[in-house]
């Protein structure tokens, strides 16, 4: 693997037994992503690219194959060392947003400072950055459940910003939103790919939208990897 | 994560489901309560007896005899052939036992018959020398009077069955006069040069002695062993000592070597600071050529007793705090169900298992904590309304209020200590279970 890829997927297998039947989640799939690209994994329901988003966010271990990022192979990380990389390489976005509740959005913010063992005078200053990426810096003190859809994803991005990782992790950040507010939190997330330089892998089912981001759309379907083909490119969707 | 950090969001969690874990801390709370309600009553208990005890003087006291003798009416037994040679308990031998370290009193028990002479009647009884001491034994707590206004002062206090003989209305007998008709010893003048020869002996002389009732007192005074039980009229020991009155053991004195003006004790009580060290000092008067008999093993006893009855009364009182225990495992267990999608998506923030395990440990540690220090409160509060209960009773009943529970600091710490540690035992198996779980299914769980 190059220097200049972020991660390198090398033949890569997850199966699962449901009762006597084995289901192959993912089927030897090999796949890199260079450092500074926005993937788009698509496919329909069932086809397996969440699970490999989980298995490149390290919740989750490859049956066979390696996944490397940074040089590891995170198939042979301890426990605590694969936390430590979920902590400090890569940032998640969900659907469902999973912000907690009963904290506010400064405080769901602050959630990976404080499990990076930050220095509490270090972390306003972080949140503050981050809820600037987002554009949120005026609703820090409100909970989840007074936002919008659209905040609440946006707060998302900013706590999986806020430990700067390498790489952001988006499982269908979009399938909650409607479509205009669905492509401000592409745009945003574009932009900030663009600015920091992060490496973006995004689970989508909306071939549009991902046509529309990301550099390179990688199609699974029955587990397997069908296709891997760069887009038009956004810059390019930009200047057109 | 650190453990502010994990204290804070412990605290918040538990903050969540407020009537859930109050309700889970209050059964910690009463656990903890009814624990330290049963061992602040037996601790109590124990403190009453071991004060009630060391006041009599009958654990703290080590009886002398010369070794050569056996007590009166066959008393305590010789001491071992192999112990040091013989030697007489005079006076010599009484500033030696004072001297001894820890020693805080050494006295002879006098006791002599009298002829009391009171409103121009005679009455016959047994007058007994007190030693400043007996006036701490509890003893002369509650008694009509008072103790001797000093150990020198010509005062009597009667035993109230004698004073009832005397006067049925005993009250009106303290301030007045009585004489006491004794048999005073006085050396002949064969062995005044005090060389001890057996030739020795000494004279019986009727001596009168005015006496002021300052006391009555209930009960027989039991001053250290071998007490003055049969004392009827008591009088301070120093003033019984300078009457110099004849005793039933003189006449043997007299057989045995002589010493007409040097009367040897024929037993003399060595008071020691605390009983345990009566064992130690019991060892030196032997030693020194003394047979010594002690109660220490009955203070043992006592102490046996109160270790099993403490033990008893703390596992009844566990009891509850084990019920407790499984409220908590209840509680997080529970926690766990519902908070379920937020471990996945501490798991998906980069937390560790062990970071999560040690959330719901401290989660169980803050309810241990909160209920220790409430139950502390309360069992307090319990072991306060059973003195309050009990002195209530015993006022009614004339008698003395008395503490009968107790919660000393090491209670306290020990209780909550231990709340803690049984709490942080209930969440070992929620932790666990919670950080073993799976980050993608817990992210999938609604």
């Amino acid at each position: 693997m190059g220097t200049d890829t972020a991660i390198g997927i090398e033949r890569v297998s997850r199966h699962y037994l449901m009762g006597q039947t084995a289901i192959r989640a993912v089927d030897d799939v090999s796949l890199t992503v260079p450092k500074g690209e926005f993937l788009a994994l698509l496919g329909s329901s069932g086809s397996g690219k969440s699970t490999l988003l989980n298995l490149i966010a390290g919740l989750d271990r490859p049956t066979s194959g390696a996944i490397v990022v940074g040089g590891r192979n995170l198939a042979e990380l301890s426990s605590l060392v694969l936390a430590r990389y979920r902590r400090e390489t890569v940032g998640m976005v969900f659907q469902s947003f999973n912000l907690l509740p009963r904290m506010t959005l400064e405080e769901n913010v602050e959630l990976p400072l404080r499990l990076a063992e930050v220095e509490r005078t270090e972390r306003a200053a972080r949140v503050r950055q981050a809820l600037e990426h987002v554009r949120l810096t005026k609703r820090g003190g409100h909970r989840p459940s007074e936002l919008s859809g659209g905040e609440q994803q946006r707060t998302a991005i900013a706590r999986a910003l806020v430990n700067q990782p390498r790489i952001l992790l988006a499982d269908e950040p979009t399938g909650n939103l409607d479509s205009a507010t669905g492509e401000a939190i592409l745009t945003l997330l574009r932009e900030i790919q663009t600015n920091l330089g992060m490496t973006i892998v995004m689970v989508t089912h909306e071939r549009n939208l991902a046509e529309k981001f990301a550099d390179r759309l990688a199609t699974m379907g029955d587990g397997k990897l069908l296709s891997a083909q760069a887009t038009a490119g956004y810059r390019a969707e930009v200047t057109r | 994560m650190k453990l502010r950090d994990m204290t804070e969001l412990a605290v918040r969690n538990l903050r969540e489901a407020v009537l859930r874990n109050s309700l889970t801390t209050l059964g910690v709370a009463v656990g903890v309560a009814s624990l330290v309600a049963m061992l602040s009553l037996g601790v109590g208990l124990q403190q009453l007896a071991t004060s009630r005890l060391s006041k009599s003087g009958l654990f703290d006291s080590i009886f002398v005899t010369p070794k050569v003798m056996r007590g009166p009416g066959g008393g305590p037994p010789a001491t071992r052939a192999a112990a040091p040679a013989a030697r007489p308990l005079d006076d010599a031998a009484r500033k030696e036992l004072t001297r001894l370290p820890n020693v805080t009193e050494v006295y002879p028990q006098i006791r002599f018959f009298t002829e009391v002479r009171f409103d121009g009647k005679p009455f016959a009884t047994m007058v007994a020398g007190l030693p400043e001491s007996s006036r701490q034994s509890g003893a002369f707590d509650g008694m009509q009077g008072s103790f001797f206004s000093s150990d020198h002062a010509d005062e009597a206090v009667l035993q109230s069955e004698f004073a009832k003989d005397l006067n049925p209305q005993t009250v009106s007998l303290i301030g007045k006069e009585l004489i006491v008709r004794y048999a005073e010893r006085q050396a002949l003048p064969a062995s005044a040069d005090g060389s001890g020869s057996k030739d020795g002996g000494f004279s019986v002389v009727p001596r009168e002695k005015r006496l002021k009732i300052v006391g009555v007192v209930d009960t027989e005074p039991a001053s250290g062993f071998g007490g003055f039980g049969s004392g009827r009229l008591l009088i301070p020991l120093t003033v019984a000592e300078t009457l110099r009155a004849a005793q039933v053991n003189d006449l043997r004195d007299v057989l045995r070597d002589g010493s007409g003006d040097k009367p040897a004790y024929s037993s003399l009580t060595v008071r020691v600071k605390t009983p345990s060290l009566v064992e130690a000092t019991e060892t030196k008067v032997k030693d020194m050529g003394f047979g010594a008999f002690s109660l220490l093993d009955a203070s043992k006893s006592l102490r046996i007793f109160f270790s099993v009855f403490d033990l008893l009364l703390g596992i009844f009182g566990s009891l509850a705090l084990a019920v407790a225990t499984l409220g908590i495992i209840n509680t997080l267990v529970m926690a766990i169900l519902e908070r379920r999608r937020e471990i996945g998506v501490l798991k998906a923030l980069g937390a560790a298992d062990r970071d999560v395990k040690e959330l719901f440990f401290v989660e169980a540690g803050v309810m241990g904590l909160a209920g220790g220090v409430f139950g502390v409160f309360f069992g307090w509060l319990i072991g306060a309304a059973l003195t309050f209960g009990t002195n209530v009773y015993l006022k009614r009943q004339d008698l003395p209020g008395v503490r009968i529970a107790a919660v000393p600091w090491w209670l306290v710490a020990g209780a909550i200590g231990f709340s803690v540690l049984v709490s942080l035992a209930a969440g070992l198996y929620p932790a666990s279970r919670a950080a073993k779980l799976n980050p993608v299914e817990a992210l999938r769980y609604e």
